[in-house]
C-alpha cells in the first residue's frame, strides 16, 4: 500500500513536467496546428541558461527568474523570425521549420555547452519530506510549482483581458481580426509563454534526469503522450492527460514485471496509439470537423 | 461624409470579384445593399474591412484604409458582422460580448455597456453564462450585433442579419436595428436579401450585380419602381 501511494505521488512529480510539456505542445498547436517538435530543445536550452547563470553565482530563483525571461522573449523571437514568414505555407513547411529549430537548438547547446552530464541544483533539497519516506522534497516542491504555475496560467487566460484575446484568437481567428484584435502578436505572445512553461518544465526536470542537450528528448514524448491523451483542443485536458501519464507510467514499471525501468518509454507511444485508435480528439477534446 | 468608396475593385485571388464599384454613407445613415447571390455585396462588406486584396479608393472619416490590416480598420470604429455572424462558439456570451469591447480601454463603461445590450435582449442576459455557441439562431443574431455594438462603433457592417431567422424574429431584429440607429446615430451598410424589410429600414439603396452598381437611388424610389423591382428584385 505505501509502495503504491509512493509510486502515485512520485508519477504525479513527474506528471507535473509532462503536464508542462503538454500544455506547452497545445498550445503552439492551437496556433499554428502542428507538434513543436522543437518545444523539448527550447526548453533544455533554456535550462542551460539558468545552468549558466548559477555557474556565474546568481542566486537560483533570479536565474529560474531569468531563464523563464530569457525563454519567453526567445519564444515570441522564434515566432516572429522563423513562423511569421511562413504563417500561409503548408503544414509539411512547418514540420521542416520545427525539425530545423530542434537541430539548431540542440547542437547550439551541445556547441556552447558541450554534450557531458551535468548537475543542476534542487531548490528544494532531495530529503524526505517531514521525514516519510513517501515523497522527496523536491518531487513534492516539483508537485507545488508546476500546480502554482497551471493555477496562474488557468486564472490568467479566464479573467485577463488578454488571456480571453489569446483564447478568441486560437479559436476563431477571423472573428478576432474582425473585433481588433491583434491576432499574429497573440500567436507570438502564446509562443512566449509555451516556451517559458517549457523552461520551467526544463528546470524543475534537470536535477532529477542530469542536465544534457537531449535531456528533454523522452520528456516531450511522454508530453506528447499527455496532450494526445487528453485532447490537442483541449489546454485543461492536456494537463490532465500530462498528470495521467506520469501515474501511468510510474505504477506500471513498477507493478507490471516486464516492464521495468527498461520499457517505461515504450507506454507513452502506447498510450498514443492506443488513444488515437479509440478516441482521436482524446479524452476531453472536441473532433475538429472541417467543412470540404 | 462618414464612408466614400470609389472605384473599389476586390480580388479573391486572381478573380476579380468587384470591378469598380462607387458609394457613399453619411454618419448616422442607413444604406442597404441588395443583390441576387454572388452579386458582390459579401464582398463589398470584406473589402471595406481589408479581408481580401483591393484596388480603388476605401476612406473613412477622410483617412485611407487602403493597406490597413483588419484590426486597424475595426479599431477605427467599423464593426463588422460577418456572413455567419463570426460568433465565438466555445466562449460564454459575456465573454463574446467583452471580446467586442477588446480595444477599449474604458472598464467602467464597458461594464455598462455590456449591461444596456442585456437589456436590449433580455434572453441575452438568461444565458450569459451559456457557450455562445448553444444559443439558437436568434439569440446568436442579436449576440452578435450585441457584441458588434460594444465597440461603440460609428459604422456598422452587418451581412444578412435576417438570415436563417423565423419571419417574426426578423422583424423584431430590424425594429432593433432601427432603435439603435436612432438612440445611438451609428450608421449602417446593411446587406440583405429580406427586400421588403431593408428597404422600409434603409433609406438609400444600392442594387449590385455582377461586381457593378446598377442601380443606386433612395429607397423609397426602388419601392416605387416597378421596373427595377421586377428586374431586379424578382417581385
Amino acid at each position: 500500500m505505501e509502495l503504491l501511494l509512493h509510486q502515485i505521488l512520485a508519477g504525479l512529480a513527474t506528471g507535473g513536467i509532462y503536464a508542462c510539456m503538454a500544455l506547452a505542445v497545445v498550445m503552439i498547436y492551437q496556433a499554428i496546428g502542428n507538434f513543436n517538435f522543437a518545444q523539448g530543445e527550447m526548453a533544455t536550452f533554456s535550462t542551460f541558461i539558468a545552468w549558466q547563470l548559477l555557474q556565474w553565482g546568481v542566486p537560483f530563483w533570479l536565474a529560474f527568474l531569468g531563464a523563464a525571461v530569457a525563454a519567453f522573449l526567445g519564444g515570441i523571437a522564434i515566432e516572429r523570425v522563423l513562423f511569421k514568414p511562413l504563417h500561409r505555407a503548408p503544414p509539411l513547411s512547418h514540420l521542416v521549420a520545427f525539425i530545423a529549430l530542434f537541430a539548431i537548438l540542440n547542437s547550439l547547446a551541445g556547441f556552447i555547452w558541450d554534450f557531458n552530464l551535468k548537475t543542476f541544483p534542487s531548490p528544494f533539497g532531495s530529503r524526505p519530506l517531514l521525514g516519510s519516506g513517501l515523497i522527496s522534497t523536491h518531487d513534492a516542491g516539483m508537485i507545488g510549482l508546476t500546480v502554482l504555475l497551471l493555477a496562474l496560467l488557468y486564472a490568467f487566460f479566464r479573467y485577463t483581458r488578454v488571456g480571453l484575446a489569446m483564447r478568441a484568437a486560437a479559436a476563431h481567428p477571423v472573428s478576432a481580426r474582425l473585433v481588433g484584435i491583434r491576432v499574429g502578436w497573440m500567436m507570438a505572445l502564446g509562443w512566449g509563454m509555451a516556451a517559458a512553461i517549457g523552461a520551467v518544465a526544463g528546470m524543475m526536470i534537470a536535477p532529477v534526469v542530469f542536465l544534457e542537450p537531449n535531456m528533454m528528448l523522452g520528456i516531450l514524448l511522454y508530453g506528447f503522450a499527455g496532450a494526445v491523451v487528453g485532447g490537442l483542443t483541449s489546454p485543461g485536458g492536456a494537463v490532465a492527460g500530462g498528470f495521467a501519464v506520469g501515474v501511468i507510467e510510474n505504477l506500471a514499471g513498477t507493478f507490471i514485471p516486464f516492464i521495468g525501468r527498461e520499457l517505461k518509454l515504450t507506454i507513452a507511444l502506447v498510450l498514443i496509439v492506443g488513444v488515437l485508435m479509440v478516441r482521436p480528439s482524446g479524452l476531453f477534446g472536441r473532433p475538429v470537423v472541417s467543412r470540404v | 461624409m462618414l464612408l466614400a468608396v470609389r472605384d473599389l475593385r476586390a480580388f479573391y485571388g486572381e478573380t476579380q470579384a468587384l470591378h469598380g464599384i462607387d458609394f457613399g454613407l453619411d454618419a448616422g445613415a442607413i444604406t442597404v445593399l441588395l443583390g441576387a447571390n454572388g452579386a458582390g455585396k459579401t464582398t463589398t462588406l470584406r473589402a471595406l474591412c481589408g479581408m481580401i486584396r483591393i484596388a480603388g479608393e476605401v476612406e473613412f472619416e477622410g483617412r485611407s484604409l487602403r493597406g490597413l490590416a483588419t484590426e486597424d480598420i475595426v479599431r477605427l470604429g467599423i464593426a463588422h458582422v460577418p456572413e455567419g455572424r463570426g460568433t465565438f462558439t466555445d466562449l460564454m456570451v459575456d465573454e463574446n460580448l467583452r471580446l467586442g469591447a477588446i480595444t477599449r480601454r474604458d472598464g467602467p463603461d464597458i461594464a455598462s455597456d455590456i449591461d444596456r445590450v442585456y437589456d436590449m435582449f433580455p434572453q441575452l442576459y438568461e444565458r450569459r453564462l451559456q457557450q455562445a455557441g448553444t444559443l439558437s439562431g436568434g439569440e446568436q443574431q442579436m449576440l452578435a450585433v450585441g457584441r458588434a455594438l460594444m465597440l461603440r462603433p460609428k459604422l456598422l457592417l452587418l451581412d444578412e442579419p435576417s438570415f436563417g431567422l423565423a419571419p417574426m424574429l426578423v422583424e423584431e431584429l430590424f425594429e432593433t436595428l432601427r432603435r439603435i440607429n436612432q438612440e445611438t446615430g451609428v450608421a449602417i451598410l446593411l446587406v440583405e436579401q429580406n427586400v421588403t424589410l431593408a428597404l422600409d429600414l434603409a433609406q438609400h439603396a444600392y442594387l449590385l450585380e455582377t461586381g457593378r452598381i446598377v442601380v443606386a437611388a433612395p429607397s423609397r424610389k426602388i419601392r416605387d419602381d416597378e421596373t427595377v423591382r421586377r428586374s431586379y428584385l424578382g417581385y
